[in-house]
């Protein structure tokens, strides 16, 4: 593997435990290998950036992470992901309870249609438990609508579709759905392509306030993106880690001649 | 690389040229595709109408069958379409709903799924009178329902069964997957994202299917003469158990009579099944309209 150019800078040794962590993780759609060893820790209430170009398995990684991944028809994976230092595909180990501590947001902004922006919100927490009663749901939808930066826009029509906001707003609608389940890691894959540089601006400020109370990967092909949101930063290329680093270590003075081509704008 | 004037092009490359006579002839076959059978139901629902107009009185409606035609009434067999309507829709709809989720959500390409996925498809094109020796054999005598209003409704079920499940079906493929995968991410089960989100958007669609499958349950006669439907009712069914009649055996035996007052009759009779079967559709319609609204695309 070619971590070795890149043990975070930040030793393991001082450091505490990181909240993910994968070993040789392996990934194929069908015969196609997507992922080809992957060993990357994810520390906790930071937000580590994943970058390189299209087809490179940027999106898979994250998606192995909340066993997502698997959902894929010929979908297949191998190797480990500790959440905690727990393998989470680990036989014991139930795949809906682990989606609802590492949440997901998506490409595409993707509220129920059929849901109220209030129920939308609460949709997660409908799905899993106890009844909620109607203060305590009040409250729920309150404070997630409020850490999406949402609340003032849509506190006076909670009761309105969500499909009705715009496309900035339904993304922070999805963002807030997916922090009222109240997970430890928020993955993101590519959750500002398909909003304008306003409502962009907008979530990656959000990204800042929610690093923390929760872990965030996020994917992007953006790199000014990543250079603005995170804290570290992972190049992938062909299925590989070719580089971690911290974010300003890998803009400035990356450590992998790929990595340097890459963010050069050479390729990709 | 040499960049050549760009030639000014006259005005002709624009204008309208001929007129366009092959979209013109389509669009009048088009029409005439619709006005035909438009205009013989038309006539058909207009000829029976002015039959029936000088017979259909609220005696009529409230009235027994009888011998002498100006007395006899359709009653019985109104509500005993109306038990069969609900009891089919009741047993129908669910079954049929549920194999359709199974078979698109779980059976996935299992080979028992493809095997009953074969059986319903030609299931579909069974003629009526199939189900009905079908029912005569497995409800009224096998399972000794005799000839009530449940063994009706079984064999009815059976029929409409395959219109639920493929109409359902092609209801919940419309759900896009990057919504079954939003709820899945926020740790909802396979039957948490079938019952909160695919059921939802896709009940409109459902609806469709239950509207066309009740259209057919409440017309058919065939079945239910070989179930042994009565053509001579003077009671009413008061539970499933009972014997029962309904509105197409009844036009049935009055168009079978030789005299002229019954025709008229069987006229009055049809035109009761239409407002009935529209009644119930307008219902389901409206139902869906609304449900429909509610989702935005």
């Amino acid at each position: 593997m070619t971590l070795a150019t890149s043990a975070p800078s930040a030793a393991p040794a001082t450091e505490p435990r990181p909240k993910l962590m994968t070993h040789g993780l392996e990934a194929w759609f069908g015969d196609n290998r997507v992922l080809k060893g992957v060993d990357m820790p994810i520390p906790a209430h930071r937000v580590t950036a994943i970058i390189g170009p299209s087809g490179c398995g940027k999106s898979t990684f994250i998606r192995c992470l909340n066993r997502m991944h698997e959902m894929v028809p010929g979908a297949r994976m191998a190797g480990r992901v500790e959440l905690d230092g727990q393998d989470v595909y680990g036989p014991d180990i139930d795949p809906v309870l682990l989606r609802r501590r590492v949440g997901m947001v998506f490409q595409k902004p993707n509220p129920f249609p059929t849901m109220s922006i209030r129920d939308n919100v609460l949709a997660g927490m409908k799905l899993s438990r106890r009844k909620l009663g109607k203060s305590e749901a009040e409250g729920v939808v309150e404070s997630a609508l409020r850490g999406a930066a949402l609340w003032d826009e849509v506190k006076d029509q909670l009761k309105k579709p969500g499909m009705d906001l715009s496309g900035g707003q339904q993304q922070r609608l999805c963002i807030a759905r997916s922090i009222a389940v109240e997970p430890d890691v928020l993955l993101m894959d590519e959750p500002c392509s398909a909003l304008d540089p306003i409502a962009t601006a907008r979530i990656e400020d959000l990204l800042h306030e929610l690093k923390a109370r929760y872990t965030i990967a996020i994917v992007t092909h953006n790199m000014q993106q990543a250079a603005r949101v995170s804290d570290q930063t992972a190049f992938f290329l062909s299925g590989e880690l070719v580089e971690l680093a911290e974010t300003n270590t890998i803009f400035t003075s990356p450590g992998d001649r790929r990595t340097e081509d890459y963010i050069t704008g050479k390729f990709g | 690389m040499s960049v050549g004037v760009p030639e000014i092009r006259d005005g002709a490359s624009i204008r309208r040229r001929g007129r366009n006579l092959g979209e013109r002839a389509f669009v009048a076959l088009s029409l005439l595709a619709i006005a035909i059978p438009l205009l013989i139901l038309v006539g058909l629902v207009a000829h029976t109408l002015s039959d029936a107009l000088g017979r259909i009185d609220w005696d009529f409606i409230v009235g027994y069958p009888s011998r002498r035609a100006s007395a006899a009434g359709i009653l019985p067999a109104l509500v005993g379409s109306l038990w069969l309507i609900g009891l089919t829709a009741l047993i129908a709809l669910p079954l049929g709903v549920g194999a359709a989720v199974w078979l698109e959500e779980y059976g996935g390409r299992s080979r028992l799924a493809g095997f009953i996925e074969v059986n319903i498809a030609n299931l579909a094109g069974v003629p009526s009178i199939i189900y009905g020796l079908l029912g005569l054999g497995l409800f009224v005598r096998f399972l000794g329902l005799d000839r009530s209003v449940l063994a009706g409704a079984l064999t009815l079920s059976l029929l409409v069964m395959p219109i639920v499940i493929m109409a359902t079906r092609e209801a919940l493929r419309t759900v896009p997957g990057h919504l079954r995968e939003a709820a899945a991410a926020l740790g909802a089960t396979r039957w948490q994202v079938i019952r909160q989100v695919v059921l939802p958007m896709s009940l409109p669609g459902i609806l469709t299917g239950s509207i066309l499958s009740i259209s057919r349950a409440i017309g058919e006669t065939a079945p239910l003469i070989v179930v042994g439907a009565l053509t001579y009712m003077t009671f009413l069914p008061q539970d499933p158990g009972d014997p029962f009649t309904a509105l197409p055996i009844q036009i049935y035996n009055w168009v079978s009579r030789p005299q002229e007052a019954f025709l008229v009759n069987a006229a009055a009779g049809i035109m009761v099944l239409l407002v009935t079967m529209l009644t119930l559709n307008s219902a389901a319609i409206l139902l869906r309209n609304r449900l429909q609204r509610r989702i935005r695309r």
